[in-house]
């Protein structure tokens, strides 16, 4: 079946294409085979095909391989055809490539071939048509190219507004670099007004808008190394709008408008690439509600609601994604990975609880979070996880709920005035004894 | 060790989660028998025959720890001695619970014993005797609830080792003895 005369792309873990700089996704359509008018090649079978604004991507998700051709290379597209013979068949769309002389499809190629797009399932081939035309005409991939060529012609890797801001104005501190920053909002300020006035011209603008924020970070990242006398208080904040500048950028949000039918699927592997860096700083658990505002934010447009975000993260079961959903008896839902074993949690809980000052007074929620490095809604799920392991037990009184490491196994009911020596009942009697 | 009156309370008395009813299985029957066990010891060495749930009860709250048992945890407690034959509620609404450190033929064959070993066979002794007199201080009989005593006594009746026969006033009643 190796269908090779495209070239391949790379994968995200969860089998998302990875998206060049400045791409943004425009439409999906399942079941899709890719023919060439050459006999000699074999075709691409049923895969997700991808309309980007840079590429035409096929994906076989279940060998999780990527194939790609440049829209660069498309000279002409064929409306889908409209006749009786055509309404029995799958609709086809045929697209006019140019081709190099050793049969790459290329931008400038000396001769050219036709590539058909058969839609097996229940796709509208004149919705795909339109917006193919539109891409096409867009020509975005243009302006990448010519930014590159910018860049290599200058010889520094640096946007040339930057670098006309420099000249201007040197940087000293943080200050210097929030004024830099307004420089750059109250230039662009009008394409973002521009990109309010309606949803085509903000997908457009999308790409504007993730440079943008690209091109901030860059700077912080430069001139925290040129004012290395800044003190911590400058660093601090520095840090958090680095942090705040990166959770910025989803480049190509999957979209219902883009994805259609297959907008959960795509939708909840991209959530799956997303998750993966709060999830490690929020100690590899991380409440759902958390998870839907950080990912809105990231997407910045095309908010998704509570129900899409539960049916993505259902949707994880099905693929083989590194995280996983997971509901606490309480109700709490919360992502976390699959890397992390409870066993681990249990094992830093019982060591918390069996220090002499838990021992006779108990451990809180709020303990568990300050040692767990976790929210305390969650660490209190963790608590009742480890209860109902039998590991710890509760104590409710007036003065709150808290939990103790479960002695109840070590008595014996025939001695109730035994303690066992060295054991933890031994060990909480003499913390006991210690306090008076 | 923690006292309470001249009962020695063992460590666990000071185990906040011990007076907190467990929602865990396999815990909470622990707790529970833990308890029962409490309390059986606690009533026989007062010799006490009744708890009212409504009234305090020394041994359900512990003033060092701040800590004292739910109307619901009481009643768990209670309700496990009376599942296992060592309590019985003396109200249908479950508010007054027999306690019975030593069971109803627990009792009848101690009595017996007592009666051999002190030589009252074929004689003749009242309820009232057995309960306040001086020949059952300092043992067990002392201060038997009357319930508690009678229903001990008929079973020895049944069995012929006891006759039960009115006294000379109306709410005494003499028992005679054989071997």
């Amino acid at each position: 079946m190796a269908a090779n005369w495209l070239p391949p792309v790379s994968l995200t873990a969860s089998g998302r294409p990875v998206f060049l700089p400045g791409e943004v996704e425009r439409c999906l359509l399942p079941a899709v085979d890719l023919e060439s008018e050459n006999p000699g090649l074999a075709p691409f079978r049923s895969g997700l095909l991808v309309l980007t604004s840079h590429r035409l991507l096929w994906i076989d998700e279940q060998s999780a391989a990527g194939f790609a051709a440049p829209l660069a290379a498309v000279v002409h597209a064929y409306p889908p055809k409209k006749s009786i013979r055509s309404m029995f068949a799958s609709p086809r769309i045929r697209v006019q490539v140019s081709v190099s002389p050793d049969g790459r499809i290329v931008e400038d190629g000396v001769r050219s071939e036709v590539i058909t797009v058969v839609m097996r399932g229940k796709n509208d081939p004149d919705a795909f048509y339109c917006r193919l035309l539109e891409v096409l005409r867009s020509r975005q991939w243009e302006a990448a190219v010519v930014a590159e060529k910018r860049n290599t012609d200058s010889g520094i890797a640096e946007p040339p507004m930057a670098a006309a801001a420099r000249v201007r104005m040197p940087v000293v501190g943080v200050s210097g670099i929030l004024r830099k920053e307004q420089e750059l909002w109250e230039s662009t300020d009008k394409s973002l007004q521009e990109a309010f006035q309606d949803l085509n011209a903000l997908m457009s603008k999308a790409k504007d808008m993730v440079q943008l924020a690209e091109k901030m970070r860059l700077k912080l990242l430069s001139s925290s190394s040129a004012s290395s006398n800044a003190d911590d208080e400058e660093m601090g904040s520095k840090q958090e709008m680095q942090d705040w500048l990166l959770s910025v950028g989803i480049v190509s949000p999957v979209t219902k408008e883009s994805a259609g039918a297959l907008y959960h699927q795509q939708l909840s592997r991209e959530l799956a690439d997303f998750v993966k860096l709060p999830l490690e700083r929020a100690g590899g658990m991380i409440a759902l509600v958390d998870v839907y505002c950080l990912f809105n934010r990231a997407r910045g447009t095309a908010l998704i609601s509570p129900d899409d975000l539960l049916q993505a993260c259902t949707l994880w079961e099905k693929f083989d994604v590194p995280v996983m959903l997971r509901k606490f008896d309480s109700g709490v839902m919360v992502i976390q990975s699959k890397a992390r074993r409870d066993e681990e949690v249990f094992a830093r809980i019982a060591s918390l609880a069996q220090k002499p000052d838990a021992l006779r007074t108990g451990i809180s929620p709020s303990d568990a979070a300050l040692t767990l490095g976790i929210a305390p809604a969650l660490a209190k799920e963790h608590l009742l996880t480890a209860e109902s392991k039998g590991l710890l037990c509760r104590d409710v009184s007036p003065d709150g709920f808290r939990f103790f490491i479960n002695l109840f196994t070590e008595i014996d009911p025939s001695d109730i005035y035994m303690i066992k020596n060295n054991g933890p009942a031994h060990v909480w009697s003499s913390a006991l004894s210690l306090s008076g | 060790m923690q006292r309470l009156g001249d009962f020695k309370l063992p460590h666990f008395f000071n185990y906040p989660p011990y007076f907190t009813l467990q929602p865990v299985r396999e815990t909470r029957e622990k707790q529970v028998q833990l308890w029962k066990e409490l309390i059986l010891d606690y009533c026989r060495s007062q010799k006490i025959f009744v708890i009212s749930l409504e009234e305090d009860f020394p041994l359900f709250s512990n003033p060092v720890v701040e800590r004292s048992l739910s109307h619901e945890a009481r009643q768990v407690f209670l309700a496990a001695l009376v599942n296992e034959g060592r309590a019985e509620w003396i109200d249908k609404s479950h508010k007054k619970c027999l306690i019975l450190w030593l069971r109803i033929q627990d009792w009848a064959d101690y009595i017996l014993n007592f009666v051999k070993e002190n030589g009252f066979e074929d004689s003749v002794m009242t309820v009232e005797d057995i309960r306040f007199g001086i020949e059952t201080r300092g043992t067990e009989l002392a201060g038997i609830d009357r319930g508690v005593l009678l229903r001990a006594l008929k079973l020895l009746e049944q069995k012929g080792k006891a006759a039960i026969f009115k006294g000379t006033s109306a709410d005494d009643e003499g028992v005679k003895f054989s071997a």
